[in-house]
């Protein structure tokens, strides 16, 4: 009964601050702790979770950044734009008397033009608005590959692209580097922050000195190619081919983030006990064997972290393309995260950028389930 | 908890209401301007305000900078948040973009005070004076009279420009003679604005343009049709042949790389006037954009001066800008950042752009080949698409692909936006 009233006499915010029949000190300072936690909880609510949740929102409408017009709701049309593709074919042009396929100056074969089918053909509807993402020949027939929003397409490859290959070499330098460094030597300190500097520079200062390293007449490393080749190596325009320029910007990425999980897996690796490796050198195991059955089960969830991790951030590349190509030559380095840049502020649509932002939550989501499934620790 | 969110929304109505009552005396207009960074721009700028404020005591102009970078995003967040200024900066083929949004009001000034001023510095919009600019900007080739002469080329004047195949075959000529890494310098470097309006003029003189001009509804055969195919071709074969740096241009080249000799001309706007002159002396030409077809043609509209449309004190801002299009203060812009100033009047008053004047040229260029680009509110996005189109092209795309692809996501925008008023 006593305790009865008490409960009651608690007001409902304070429940649920704290349980009912905490004494008083206990909920005061349940209180308190969450005052010192709202400017945090505030500003990750305005900046975080409301943009999200109105993400969403605005992927259902036809919101634009600035418009006189009324904001409609337009159901999945904002995701039918981004997200169809069909397969199309053509047979290569027949002439009308001979039957034998018309030839271009090359010999080679000719095809109709796809745009008749694709823009306003009352024959073919479910192509209206298409384009050509890609296309190969079967035999004679040329098969097509369309999309209704190209750039999107290649933005998701060139991302995914970039994703599988940082992943595994900037996980796997970190832990090299972060091998390298877990040494008792003089002056190792030194090591650690030359390897971590990048890592402070900030991305957009790093991303305007690699586009002078990078630059296709004299830069420095067409410089210094040319130089270890005794002159016969040609200067290459590394960001202005479409085949390196997302390989260059990969590179440079690797290396700027390189020293941030050298220091995690370091934290990692000077958290497993002295002592299992002097079992184990009584053991008699050698370096390569400490590694196996030491330290690699040691890093276990440092990896995972990782891994994670990184994904995560490749996932979000933006600032490199912005600074060094802004996605192109060619769209050879279009990225997720800048095209919704694009589109939502410069294009001024704020629906489209919004959807790709919700397609790019679920993609990151599912992969990063996947990875946290694969990576399980499989007892039993 | 809740009484302190009550005195919170207490005070801050109180803080409010007392903004208010402090206007005694004039009454306070904001101003917000592009500019900020450039000394001799902000010097001009205040000039002008302080004569205005000490000229009458109704109104009290407020000057406040941004950096020409973010300034857009500065308006756009701050007509999100309802709390634009009373007069606003902005560029010329974005007016139509704000107007539309509901950013800007017409101008009501008085009757004649617009008479003479070059016809890029009006913005027009539905029918309306939107925007009036005190300067305005000029394109033109860049050129070195002993280079043409010793290689026997013609010098072409405002009335006899080079045709197209001449200047194709000059271009062919200046690269063939080996003293030049480029014959021809576009800007490719410069990326966003510089595209739609240094370029876009070339394809109009081809006979083609961004948009039909008599719809802004459609671009289909206008963008990608036969006029602009051949621009196109003509476009890409600039690159494939090698007569002028790509897009992966440094921007450091395009800046010094005419002065330095290592490209024989350049596409220039008259910004860059002073040093070119600086460096050649007499020696330094500036001429018209060639004739492709449909006439010589170059891109008008600079940066512009407009009133919000919340302001409160609508009288007041169409007073400062009608005091600021005075004549002295025109010459006084034209010479402090080499602009072109609007009017004959203020010209005449300039240091370069007075008669026989070594910059007179681009008044001319301003007044005799200047077109606006598209006025409609969907040319912001229609000049990033033509950007990337002719930064593919040159980058070796397919040009009908290019073409086609920039007409249909500036139509799916239009269709997107219920053609921005024009349906």
């Amino acid at each position: 009964m006593a305790t009865d009233t008490a409960r009651k006499s608690v007001p409902l915010w304070s429940r649920l601050l704290a349980p009912a029949h905490a004494p008083t000190y206990q909920r005061k300072e349940a209180i308190i702790g969450w005052l010192m936690a709202a400017p945090a909880i505030i500003l990750i609510f305005m900046f975080l979770i409301l943009p999200f949740v109105m993400a969403f929102g605005f992927a259902f409408t036809n919101q634009r950044l600035i418009s006189p017009n009324p904001t409609e709701f337009v159901g999945w049309r904002n995701f039918e734009n981004l997200l169809t593709v069909r397969t199309f074919t053509l047979d290569p042009l027949l002439d009308d008397e001979t039957g034998l396929p018309i030839l271009d100056e090359d010999g080679s074969l000719t095809y109709p033009r796809l745009r008749d089918y694709t823009r306003g053909n009352p024959d073919y509807p479910e192509l209206d608005g298409l384009r050509e993402w890609f296309s190969w020949n079967i035999g004679e027939t040329r098969v097509y590959m369309l999309a209704s929003d190209v750039l999107f397409m290649k933005a998701l490859f060139n991302t995914t692209l970039f994703v599988l290959f940082v992943a595994p070499i900037q996980g796997g330098l970190a832990l090299l580097l972060a091998l390298l460094i877990n040494q008792k030597l003089r002056g190792i300190n030194i090591f650690r922050t030359v390897y971590f500097m990048p890592v402070v520079t900030s991305l957009i200062v790093v991303s305007f000195l690699w586009r002078f390293i990078y630059d296709g007449q004299n830069g420095m490393l067409n410089t210094i190619l040319s130089a270890i080749t005794f002159g016969a190596f040609q200067p290459h325009d590394w960001l202005g081919d479409p085949s390196t320029a997302l390989w260059s910007i990969l590179i440079m990425s690797v290396w700027q983030g390189v020293g941030f999980h050298m220091v995690i897996w370091l934290a990692g690796l000077q958290n497993i006990p002295g002592t299992l490796y002097e079992a184990a050198s009584i053991d008699g195991a050698g370096r390569w064997q400490k590694f196996r059955s030491v330290t690699w089960p040691g890093l276990r969830s440092t990896s995972v972290f990782v891994l994670v991790v990184i994904t995560m951030q490749a996932f979000s590349l933006y600032a490199q393309i912005q600074a060094m190509t802004r996605g192109g030559p060619l769209d050879s380095t279009q990225s997720i995260v800048f095209q919704t840049v694009i589109r939502g502020y410069e294009k001024q649509d704020i629906a489209g950028g919004s959807t790709i932002s919700v397609v790019l939550f679920f993609f990151v989501l599912i992969i990063t389930l996947v990875q946290r499934y694969l990576t399980r620790e499989k007892t039993a | 908890m809740k009484r302190f969110m009550l005195i919170l929304f207490v005070a801050s109505i109180m803080l409010s209401g007392l903004s208010v009552m402090a206007q005694d005396g004039p009454t306070a207009l904001s101003l917000w301007y592009h500019g900020a960074g450039n000394e001799v721009e902000r010097s001009i700028i205040i000039q002008i305000i302080d004569d205005f404020n000490a000229s009458q005591s109704t109104w009290a102009i407020e000057l406040e900078e941004f950096p020409q970078e973010s300034y857009n995003e500065s308006i756009v967040a701050a007509a999100l948040s309802g709390s634009l200024p009373d007069i606003i900066d902005v560029d010329g083929p974005v007016m139509p973009n704000w107007a539309w949004a509901g950013y800007l009001q017409p101008l009501n000034l008085s009757e004649g005070a617009l008479d003479g001023f070059l016809p890029g510095t009006i913005g027009v919009w539905d029918g309306q004076i939107y925007s009036v600019g005190l300067w305005d900007a000029a394109v033109a080739i860049y050129a070195r009279r002993s280079v043409l002469e010793a290689n026997g080329i013609r010098i072409p004047t405002l009335e006899e420009p080079w045709t197209g195949e001449e200047f194709d075959t000059i271009l062919e000529t200046l690269q063939a003679t080996g003293e030049f890494e480029y014959a021809f310098d576009l800007g490719m470097a410069w990326t966003g604005e510089w595209y739609p309006y240094a370029f876009s003029p070339l394809l109009q003189s081809f006979g083609g343009d961004i948009i039909d001009r008599s719809t802004y509804l459609t671009s289909e055969g206008i963008l990608n049709g036969e006029a602009a195919l051949a621009f196109g071709e003509w476009w890409q074969s600039l690159f494939d042949r090698g007569l002028a740096p790509g897009t992966s241009q440094d921007g450091a080249d395009r800046d010094t790389g005419f002065i330095d000799g290592r490209y024989a001309l350049q596409w220039n706007g008259n910004w860059a006037a002073v040093s070119a002159l600086d460096a050649f002396g007499d020696d330094m030409l500036f001429l018209p954009a060639p004739d492709f077809g449909q006439g010589g043609i170059i891109g008008a509209a600079s940066w512009q001066f407009g009133v919000s449309a919340n302001s409160e004190n609508p009288e007041g801002a169409n007073a400062f800008i009608e005091f600021a299009l005075q004549d002295k203060y025109l010459a006084a812009f034209s010479d402090g950042i080499g602009l072109i100033p609007s009017t004959p009047g203020a010209a005449a008053m300039t240091e370069n752009y007075a008669p026989g004047g070594p910059l007179e040229v681009f008044f001319a260029l301003s007044n005799e080949q200047a077109l606006v680009r598209p006025v409609t509110p969907g040319y912001v996005v229609m000049a990033l698409e033509f950007e990337k189109a002719l930064a593919d092209i040159a980058n070796g795309a397919d040009v009908q692909d290019a073409l086609d692809a920039a007409v249909d996501a500036i139509e799916a925008d239009i269709q997107n936006n219920s053609g921005y008023g024009f349906e």
